[in-house]
């Protein structure tokens, strides 16, 4: 017999008609929105990983302006990329990881440079964030449009502030687009670890500890709640906004499952506040370890020996003197 | 499941295993701790890549110990400035050793014309005389980085004309788009990332300060960027593919800039680094002339590039006498069988074309 299982099942639940979505109330009509006019419809490979039905997707002048500027700074870096193994496309292919649209370096500061010098990078960064703020407004719109509440919108702009903090304000604050972060795959990684060189271990920046304990924490939520719901998923568990008003078995089983492991539980409503406000603050708290990293510490190392928070650790070895301080030096003269 | 759905399963798991294979190093890998435990101080060494290692830097048996008495080179044979003060057993000794380090498929005749040993025209028997120099420096002055093992001809050639281990700078391409800043692309010494794929000419050749890491917790001034640390970092990558060791070889876990807590091996690299760019400005670069008027090698051959793309010398880096050991042939003594090379005159050369003008 088939069992309907949420992932990679041969059963999907459709209705006999792509379902169009909730009806349009008067105010959202008054407010410009026109009737829906494609219902969407059923794409059976979506509906073994998900939901069947594909669509109505709304696109509107903020959707579609963000595709554009997306689309724009998508074809610079990707040009550039292309320029840079002098346009032979199968070089393109095997190097792409390690293809790059790098910003200007420091000799410009914050004035604009030619545009193979680094002005690319600025029209790229320029439109990517156009397109990004502009997708922004549309989840935040059509959050309201459906009358829900602005918490995605709200998750993503937490995502934007770090991405403007490496790509905008701390550049800004530290008076070079060069100390901002290339467009590409190895390159952008590369740059940080460099970063963490430069700034004397980024380990011991607090902020970014929180981040990374934000970031750790999120997929340990994401993990205890998911695997909490498919586990009563027996008892109708994955039903969790009704279990939110009306407790059930599942949601009771579940409680006590975490109560015999643990001494207490979320509930079926905070468990999402609890694995939403990890998730942003893993960027916002790594965005202020960003900010601060040039602007206020040098280096987080020497920061961290400071305010005794860096521990001394029992000497090997005889201490090495730094040899550029002996003068005259040894060896050979240059 | 279709036979399709099955088909495409077994070729992803296919794909899967395949990547897996290509991209890792078979475990076991073994760890030693170098430093206070718990604090990350080890090396982590492939014992099968070690075991390859180990057997590609031997030393070669020593030749048999010839007599010291007797009359010198210089009042036998003409035209000899480097080696006169060898007795003649030593002499032909060292001649026959060189042959066997640096062309032993082509002999005597790579550096001499045979009818007449004592002529200079052939170039290589010039470019051999400063190398025989340089040797001696290594030996004499800079100990602070080579100690007491030193260093022979081997230590770079190992049977090769030109070391294996070379370099030379870049053409960097040109196109409308994007001005090209010598970085993003698969960068071989720097174990294949996207830094800087030459960090030799500003760190092993001038001498830019490789310090990037400021020495106050706040900003005190300390210029240098990002961007800039890449190149410091490229360099660092260098060293520790060519010796075959992690950061922690010479740098503690906690702090890259921080010298106190340093294992000393930082210091012998502090010091190599500055014999290297020694090497390069001294005695390699003023040798670009011979280079180029025979740039690929002697007329009997080996037919080889001599210079690099940009048509500058192929110069020293660390990787050349280190071959991927920390020490080169893992610190077996050499340079003790060979007393002949600390009696290399450092005198000025009388040939024209000598080239070190």
């Amino acid at each position: 017999m088939p069992e309907y299982q949420n992932l990679f099942t041969r059963v999907q639940v459709r209705g006999p008609v792509p379902y169009p979505g909730t009806p349009m109330g008067t105010a959202q009509l008054l407010a410009g929105n026109s009737e829906r006019e494609t219902p969407g419809t059923f794409v059976s490979l979506f509906g073994k990983i998900g939901d069947a039905q594909v669509g109505p997707v709304y696109l509107g002048t903020l959707g579609v302006l963000s595709i554009i500027f997306g689309f724009i700074a998508f074809e610079i870096i990707g040009l550039n990329m292309l320029a840079s193994v002098n346009w032979d496309v199968v070089q393109f292919i095997r190097q792409l990881f390690w293809l790059a649209l790098e910003p200007p370096s420091a000799e410009y500061g914050l004035r604009i440079p030619p545009l193979r010098e680094g002005g690319w990078w600025i029209a790229a960064g320029f439109c990517l964030t156009v397109s990004i703020l502009l997708w922004w407004a549309r989840t935040y719109r059509r959050a309201r449009a459906l009358g829900m509440g602005t918490h995605v919108a709200w998750a993503f702009a937490a995502a934007i502030w770090l991405y403007l903090v490496l790509g905008f304000i701390r550049p800004v604050l530290m008076g070079s687009w060069s100390e901002a972060v290339p467009f590409g795959i190895f390159p952008h990684l590369d740059w940080t670890a460099a970063f963490s060189i430069r700034y004397g271990n980024l380990f011991y920046n607090p902020f970014h500890a929180l981040s990374i304990v934000f970031l750790y924490g999120s997929t340990l939520l994401f993990a205890m709640h998911g695997a909490t719901i498919l586990a009563l998923g027996r008892y109708g568990g994955e039903r969790e906004i009704e279990l939110v008003l009306d407790r059930g078995t599942a949601a009771e089983r579940g409680a006590l499952f975490w109560r015999w492991c643990m001494g207490f539980n979320a509930s079926f409503e905070s468990i999402h506040r609890w694995a939403w406000w990890f998730a942003v603050l893993c960027p916002l708290t790594g965005g202020i370890g960003i900010l601060l990293t040039g602007t206020v510490v040098d280096n987080w190392y020497l920061w961290a020996v400071d305010r005794h928070f860096a521990p001394a650790y029992p000497q090997i070895w005889e201490p090495v003197i730094d040899p550029a301080l002996a003068a005259p030096m040894q060896g050979a003269p240059r | 499941m279709s036979l399709t759905a099955r088909v495409g399963l077994v070729f992803a798991a296919a794909l899967c295993v395949v990547i897996v294979l290509m991209t890792f190093e078979r475990p076991p890998v073994t760890t030693s701790q170098q430093g206070f435990r718990g604090v990350a101080m080890e090396q982590v060494v492939n014992p099968r890549t070690q075991a390859v290692r180990l057997a590609a830097n031997r030393v070669p048996e020593a030749l048999e110990a010839a007599d010291t008495d007797g009359e010198r080179a210089r009042e036998i044979y003409e035209n000899v400035q480097v080696l006169g003060e060898l007795s003649v057993a030593q002499f032909g000794r060292i001649m026959q050793a060189m042959t066997e380090w640096i062309a032993p498929e082509q002999g005597c005749a790579y550096c001499h014309n045979v009818e007449n040993m004592a002529s200079d025209e052939v170039y290589t028997k010039v470019v051999s005389r400063r190398m025989l120099q340089m040797t001696r420096t290594i030996n004499v002055d800079w100990t602070p980085h080579v100690g007491a093992a030193g260093v022979t001809c081997y230590t770079c050639h190992r049977g090769r004309p030109v070391p294996a281990e070379v370099w030379a700078s870049t053409i960097l391409p040109h196109n409308g788009l994007q001005a090209s800043r010598g970085q993003n692309h698969p960068a071989p010494v720097a174990n294949l990332s996207s830094l800087p794929g030459e960090p030799f000419t500003p760190f092993l050749l001038q001498d830019q300060e490789i310090r990037v890491i400021s020495t106050a917790a706040h900003p005190n001034g300390n210029p240098v960027g990002t961007m800039q640390t890449e190149w410091t970092y490229a360099l660092m990558m260098h060293m520790s593919e060519g010796l075959g060791v992690n950061c922690t070889f010479c740098h503690n876990s906690r702090s890259f800039a921080n010298w106190s807590t340093s294992p000393p091996s930082r210091l012998t690299a502090w010091h190599g680094i500055r014999m290297v760019r020694d090497i390069n400005n001294d005695y390699v670069v003023p040798l670009t002339p011979l280079w180029a008027a025979n740039p690929r090698g002697p007329a009997e051959g080996p037919h080889m590039p001599r210079l690099g793309p940009a048509g500058d010398a192929l110069k020293v880096n660390c990787a050349t006498c280190h071959q991927g050991a920390n020490r080169p042939f893992y610190g077996a003594p050499m340079l003790q069988d060979y007393p002949e090379l600390n009696l290399v005159s450092d005198g000025p050369l009388r040939a024209a074309s000598a080239a070190a003008q």
